[in-house]
């Protein structure tokens, strides 16, 4: 079933992290397996200053196995040492778990290199990677994630997240959700629903120099707004051909550094509803998310079928 | 079991065209046979007994069986505040009753409702009313989709915008969309009403059996067997009367509504072979 949300501060910051957390966990009933965040903070005014989201291990891995502990340390090292290899500064670490990680690193170099030379490493996978989106997903609800990343006092100005109930594919972080659209900073994706087209597209895509971290239908999602923009679509403009050339039931959310958008599929199978006011845009699967944030009375309504929306922060 | 009447004084009137056959037979009790009207679990309640609860703090069941709890207690006209959009609420109220939500629904809210007068101060989400049997439900703001699914009578009436798939599989009553409705509304319809004073989307009345449907505004495109009708007088004064009630206009006037019915072109009826039936839809 799935649940996703998200939520968009027009000219100004605010507390995304908890209120995300809110919003999630009133959403817990449509996917206990796994909860993700893609929360954007404010850049700094340094272009070449990244941050990046990156794990080690599954944290099923962790529960199994004599060496797994020692081969996390031995896989964050290689991680460190091929950044420093490839140029990359890195001005702070933060470990969030024993198997995930949080750098902030200078870098002018060719970005998707330094991408496809860190993750060629066995067992690591770079959950996000820009100058504003953390991208954080784990096993468990939203508060346990929020916790655990320390999550709760997160400023910014927007983001999105997912609540997963696994159908189609495993409940490990690969799986989760939200996707980073590699190898794009700063744009990632949630989706509810099914798509019947993925393998298809899927090989079409890899085709073209794209690659996949799991067999989830969601990333093809990511993966497909990332080319559309590669090919010099907008984001509304890929969306939008997203409705008609991605088969299937669904509504999914992507937001990129400074614009969060939703699309729903020409059947509207999929559930939306929509907060939107001056200042402040939310949207989640059911209205009970929305209400966590806002416990006073308020205006929302569905979006329609094959109807497609972007908003800038 | 009492007596089953299959005609009624609505026939008599021309209120019905529906070729109704085997099951889909429509019988009409007798408002002295009793026993047809009652349910084991409706309660006996006085309108004039109010009861207020705030629901902020309960999850839907414990907000459910408050109601009941209140309705045992014979309170006729309840008063539900803070429902903050949770799933499920005020649903299986088989007797008369005024209910009112301060507030909005999530989804599937007033469901299985045989009898009950709800009325709904903010939105409702997927699903409301589903196979409601009788009574009203009216909402002042937006509904979601699949609005009145299976719906089988009473009135339900959204004065605002509803999603997709209203009235789908409806099978009796009427539905009243103040704003607009989004694809697929009166989707395989069977029976019933459904009246729409904005826009609709596509595939409107796509494989209704049965049914009608009217718009007030412009429609995006029929269904498939969905075909316009002439409006009768009284489909105008039955439109007339019943907006009415609801202190509902539609923008054009009811003159200027379109009607829509089966065509009734589909495999149930006929006896084509599904070759033949090729060449003729």
């Amino acid at each position: 079933m799935c649940g996703i949300a998200g939520l968009i501060h027009r000219g100004k910051a605010s507390n995304v992290g908890q209120e995300m957390t809110s919003m999630l966990l009133a959403l817990k009933h449509r996917g206990p397996d796994s909860t993700g965040f893609a929360l954007y903070g404010q850049a700094n005014d340094q272009e070449n200053d990244y941050v990046m989201r990156f794990k080690v291990a599954e944290q099923e891995e962790m529960r199994h196995g004599f060496d797994i502990h020692q081969q996390v340390v031995d896989r964050r090292a290689a991680v460190d040492a091929r950044l420093a290899e490839q140029g990359a500064k890195v001005s702070n670490m933060e470990e969030a778990t024993e198997y995930a990680f949080r750098y902030r690193f200078a870098f002018s170099g060719d970005l998707t290199r330094l991408v496809k030379y860190v993750e060629d490493l066995d067992g690591v996978e770079i959950l996000s990677l820009g100058r504003s989106l953390e991208l954080v997903k784990d096993l468990g609800d939203a508060t346990v994630v929020s916790d655990q990343y320390k999550l709760g006092d997160f400023q910014g100005t927007h983001g999105i997240g997912h609540t997963r109930m696994a159908t189609e594919s495993d409940v490990d972080i690969r799986s989760a959700h939200p996707y980073w659209a590699y190898p794009f900073n700063d744009v990632a994706v949630v989706h509810n629903g099914q798509l019947t087209n993925y393998w298809g597209s899927r090989r079409a895509l890899e085709r073209r120099g794209h690659r996949f971290m799991s067999n989830c239908d969601s990333e093809l999602i990511a993966v497909y707004i990332a080319d559309s923009i590669e090919r010099g679509d907008d984001l509304e403009e890929a969306m939008h051909r997203s409705v008609h050339e991605l088969d299937g039931v669904f509504t999914y959310l992507v937001a990129t550094a400074d614009k969060l958008g939703m699309a729903k599929d020409t059947m509207a199978a999929k559930p939306m509803v929509l907060y939107e006011s001056d200042d402040f845009i939310a949207m989640a699967s059911e209205e009970i998310s929305i209400r966590s944030i806002f416990p006073h009375e308020i205006d929302t309504f569905d979006p329609y079928e094959g109807e497609v929306r972007v908003w800038q922060s | 079991m009492a007596e089953l009447k299959v005609e009624h004084e609505s026939h008599r009137m021309g209120m019905h065209t529906e070729q109704l056959a085997g099951r889909t037979q429509q019988v009409f009790f007798h408002p002295s046979e009793e026993e047809n009207f009652t349910y084991p679990m409706a309660h006996e309640v006085d309108f004039n007994k109010r009861a207020e609860i705030d629901i902020a703090d309960m999850d839907t069941t414990e907000a459910n069986l408050k109601i009941r709890s209140l309705m045992k207690e014979g309170h006729g006209t309840i008063v539900v505040r803070n429902p903050q959009g949770k799933h499920g609420l005020g649903v299986g109220i088989l007797n008369r009753l005024n209910l009112i939500f301060e507030g909005s629904l999530g989804y599937f809210g007033c469901g299985l409702i045989d009898g009950p007068n709800v009325r709904i101060s903010g939105r409702v989400g997927w699903s409301c009313a589903e196979n409601m049997m009788a009574g009203t439900v009216t909402i002042e703001k937006n509904a979601g989709s699949t609005f009145g699914a299976a719906i089988r009578g009473g009135d339900l009436v959204c004065k605002g915008d509803v999603g997709s798939r209203t009235g789908i599989d409806q099978k009796g009553g009427t539905i009243i969309v103040g704003g607009k409705t989004g694809a697929f509304s009166g989707f395989m319809m069977q029976r019933g009403r459904m009246v729409v004073l904005g826009d609709t989307s596509e595939n409107l009345g796509d494989s209704m059996y049965d049914g009608t449907i009217y718009v007030g505004g412009k429609i995006k495109s029929l269904g498939v067997d969905a075909v316009e009708a002439e409006m009768t007088e009284l489909d105008k004064k039955w439109l007339t009367a019943k907006l009415k009630i609801y202190d509902l206009e539609t923008p054009n006037g009811v003159d200027n509504m379109t009607k829509i019915v089966s065509g009734k072109q589909l495999w149930n009826y006929d006896n084509l072979e599904p070759a033949e039936k090729k060449l003729v839809l």
